[in-house]
């Protein structure tokens, strides 16, 4: 069955035995089941018809440096869902860490520099900054994993208090040193050439650095999702979770780490949207884990728990980001923007769910 | 007797893929009588219930109250028509008070929206007072024992005015006090010319309280007798009457010396006492017992998924402190779930992955990377092994028959090389012919030197495969018996010892 062309033969050789209502049956399911990349077809259709601009290698470029900068969270929150979870904090952890990246790399002779005992700014500096926003992002994935698989609390609860916490923390660190909660920019030209930095050049527009780090992060998740036992462990515990006790499942374990994974990446995701952004404001990363938790819906990572995969990450953030680019080519306001994303991320999960119900 | 049929159930019968649960069973209440309904687990005696609730929906068959033939659609219409049921498992919202809990789903109400709170307080106490009930109606459910939770629940029954009353279990979590108290509300019902049913296991009460006991066997309807008529012994060989055919392999194993020793064994969080018990290798020990009497949570505790208070296992003259699952597949243990939806299968999983779940370090290379063909092999190892029929190894789980689920799982022990295999209801929901493979299995493991502790509540399965047999009650070891020189009757009576 893994022939993908014995199995078409397979549902061909199907389809003729069916009768006319299983036919409308077979139709139905299949255009429902795939409606969302119907929908992304009509998309790009119609905007490439209207701005033919939006079918070159410049777009192409643009468009997968968005998917390079937003993929990171969507795999750290994509396990937290197979666990039947979420994670609300996310967007602001990110936004904590870009932060805490932007200070720690600042340009030497930067009027505004928060902190001037801090060492210049060379290879090993920047590895170290990102070492410690890392290792922050995964302190917060730690404290959620925690409260989740000590006190039996739903991940909504605990995420929903670390975000306030951790925006609280943002407010206060914006505050430090006389700072009175102004952008923190001045980036050293080392920081945002590491990340930002050229790779190559598509139609003339350039591919940033971060791309390449993107895909070593994907490989890294792939391996980590589906080839070691904490792997196999997530997807059990999030398929049963009586049953994955019984099983020899460390329970409390693979939560929390599974949470202090999600961390990791958010972590990760400020240290690139530091460069990104430019000048990093408290706001920075506001809301940026529903763009992640509607790319995991999107990609088939449903709230049934159990399920998912990071092929699918990838293709939900690539539908919400080709959706976007289009929807912004066409020139629709930003109000008619929130709307079709909400309505999008209804539409996923509706999907989805079709998908468990046990027909009665 | 010359009190007229209240309800009169005749020829119900009705069928679940694979089993026949009810076959032509009829059952004749008279008003105020107490008629009792007997049988082993899985006689079908709550399928009857339902059947009359309209829970499940009889295949054929109907049913008359008063005289006119009635097709309850819920329970809800059942109530509403005066039949109503106790239930074993209390259905209650457990964060409401008393009184909420007796009106549910009825308030009276103050011109059709408000919620008439002082007519609830009022009707509520008259019903206490009339059945003796001391309880405050403000109480919140959850603040109060078992045994007044269902005392709330017999005076909900009472408050439909219902002509018929289904006890289902009452006693099971009531003191001795207690139940003298609910018979005294039993007999006031009869005497107002109610019509009651009354399912329990305990013998004692039987003989005590009912006028007329019908007994049930395999879904089909064995004698309906007065009580007077039947002793003690006549019950107890009506329920399990029944010929062993040959549809157990021969038994070829051989118990060696004792592997396994169990020793004071109690449990934190449930009633388990004292279990102590020796196991050898290459022997299959039965537990026998009730519903409820500790033979799960023996297994359970044993394998370190339940907290015990106290207890040692010993296996092989090592001690094994077995604190959690991971501990005990160890140590050589492996646990088989009585609930293989809940706590076996990982539904959405593929076979594949439901296989090698409890196993994974055999696949390690380098510490982490897990190999994919030594898991497609191991997988495939035990779809041949057992002639588990799936379409692929890729194919969820859940899209299965039971019996192929089962022998996944069991694929899924046997594979962590264990020396002790603890099966918690092995066959239950499977096919006979899936049954017999199973009993071959076993007795193939006992042959390979394995111990084998088997729970099951079909008590033919256990005189057909196991060496010895422990029979659990209340929580306790009841008594042991050889397997080859008992009877039925014998582990019915050691079942009902401490009930």
């Amino acid at each position: 069955m893994n022939n993908p062309i014995k199995k078409i033969n397979q549902t061909c050789a199907d389809y003729r035995h069916m009768n006319a209502k299983g036919r409308r049956t077979f139709w139905i399911d299949g255009i429902l089941n795939n409606m969302l990349y119907i929908i992304m077809a009509v998309f790009v259709i119609y905007t490439a018809s209207v701005r033919p601009a939006f079918l070159t290698l410049g777009s192409f470029a643009n468009l997968i440096t968005q998917v390079a900068a937003y993929l990171p969270m969507a795999l750290g929150i994509g396990g937290c869902i197979v666990l039947t979870g979420t994670d609300l904090s996310a967007g602001r952890v990110a936004g904590l860490t870009a932060a805490v990246s932007a200070v720690l790399l600042q340009e030497a002779d930067f009027a505004n520099k928060m902190f001037n005992n801090f060492p210049k700014v060379t290879g090993w500096w920047i590895l170290l900054s990102m070492l410690i926003v890392v290792i922050i992002g995964a302190f917060v994935g730690f404290v959620n994993g925690f409260f989740v698989a000590k006190f039996s609390l739903h991940p909504f609860i605990v995420t929903l208090s670390t975000q306030l916490i951790t925006y609280g923390t943002i407010l206060w660190f914006f505050g430090l040193n006389g700072n009175n909660g102004q952008p923190i920019s001045g980036l050293s030209k080392q920081y945002k050439e590491v990340v930002g930095g050229e790779l190559f050049r598509l139609g003339n527009v350039a591919v940033p650095r971060y791309v390449l780090y993107a895909v070593i992060i994907v490989a890294l998740m792939w391996f980590i999702w589906n080839k070691t036992s904490f792997g196999k462990n997530m997807f059990a515990l999030g398929s049963n979770m009586d049953a994955a006790r019984v099983s020899g499942v460390n329970v409390f374990w693979t939560t929390i780490m599974v949470h202090t994974l999600a961390g990791l990446m958010y972590g990760y995701a400020g240290f690139v949207e530091g460069v990104r952004s430019g000048s990093v404001a408290a706001s920075t990363g506001l809301n940026a884990e529903c763009d992640a938790i509607a790319a995991c819906v999107i990609g088939g990572v449903s709230f049934v728990g159990g399920t998912g995969s990071i092929g699918g990450i990838i293709l939900g953030v690539f539908v919400l980001r080709i959706i976007f680019v289009a929807l912004t080519m066409l020139g629709v306001d930003s109000s008619s923007l929130y709307i079709i994303k909400g309505a999008i991320i209804l539409c996923a999960c509706a999907l989805d769910m079709r998908k468990y119900l046990v027909k009665k | 007797m010359a009190n007229d049929v209240l309800l009169k159930m005749e020829g119900i019968s009705k069928s679940f893929p694979g089993v026949k649960a009810l076959d032509n069973v009829s059952l004749e209440v008279k008003g105020g009588t107490v008629h009792a309904l007997m049988g082993e687990n899985g006689a079908g005696k709550s399928t009857l219930m339902k059947c009359l609730f309209g829970i499940y929906a009889k295949d054929s068959g109907h049913i008359y109250l008063e005289g006119q033939e009635v097709d309850f659609k819920s329970s809800k219409e059942a109530l509403d028509n005066g039949v109503a049921m106790v239930h074993q498992e209390l259905n209650q919202a457990l964060k409401r008070n008393v009184m909420d809990n007796i009106w549910l789903g009825r308030y009276p109400k103050i011109a059709g929206i408000a919620v008439n709170e002082t007519k609830m307080k009022k009707d509520t106490e008259a019903i206490f007072k009339q059945l003796e009930i001391n309880v405050d109606v403000h109480r919140i459910m959850s603040t109060m024992p078992v045994s007044q939770r269902q005392m709330v629940e017999i005076a909900k029954a009472v408050s439909y005015n219902s002509k018929v009353i289904v006890f289902d279990e009452p006693t099971s979590s009531l003191t001795e006090e207690e139940v003298e108290h609910l018979f005294k509300i039993i007999n006031m019902l009869r005497d107002k010319g109610v019509g009651i049913i009354y399912i329990s296991h305990k013998m004692a009460e039987i003989k005590r309280i009912s006028d007329e006991i019908t007994i049930m066997r395999d879904g089909q309807w064995v004698a309906t007798e007065p009580a007077d008529n039947l002793e003690m012994n006549d019950i107890i060989r009506l329920m399990v009457g029944r010929e062993l055919t040959n549809q157990f392999p021969p038994k070829t194993n051989k118990p060696g010396k004792v592997s396994l020793k169990v020793e004071n064994l109690s449990g934190q969080y449930n009633q388990l006492k004292d279990v102590s018990f020796e196991a050898r290798e290459g022997e299959v020990l039965g537990i026998a017992g009730l519903d409820c009497s500790g033979r799960t949570e023996t297994l359970e505790s044993i394998f370190g998924v339940r907290t015990r208070k106290s207890g040692t296992i010993t296996l092989d003259g090592k001690r094994c402190l077995n604190r959690s699952a991971g501990e005990s597949i160890k140590n050589g243990f492996a646990l088989l779930t009585e609930e293989r939806r809940s706590t076996g299968i990982f539904g959405v999983l593929s076979v594949k992955e439901n296989t090698v779940i409890s196993s994974l370090d055999r696949h390690k290379h380098f510490g982490v990377y897990l190999s994919e063909k030594s898991q497609r092999e191991d997988t495939q190892h035990y779809i041949d092994a057992m002639h588990t029929k799936t379409p692929s190894i890729e194919t969820k789980i859940r899209s299965l028959s039971g019996g192929n689920q089962q022998k996944v799982i069991i694929g899924r022990w046997l594979l962590t090389d264990p020396e002790v295999l603890l099966l918690d209801e092995p066959t239950r929901g499977i096919d006979v012919g899936a049954k017999y493979e199973i009993y071959q299995l076993i007795l193939e493991l006992a042959n390979n030197g394995k111990t084998v502790l088997m729970v099951s509540s079909e008590m033919p399965e256990l005189l057909g495969v196991c060496d010895r047999i422990i029979v659990m009650s209340g929580g306790r070891v009841a008594g042991e018996v050889d397997a080859k020189n008992t009877t039925q009757e014998e582990i019915m009576a050691l079942a009902a010892k401490y009930v």
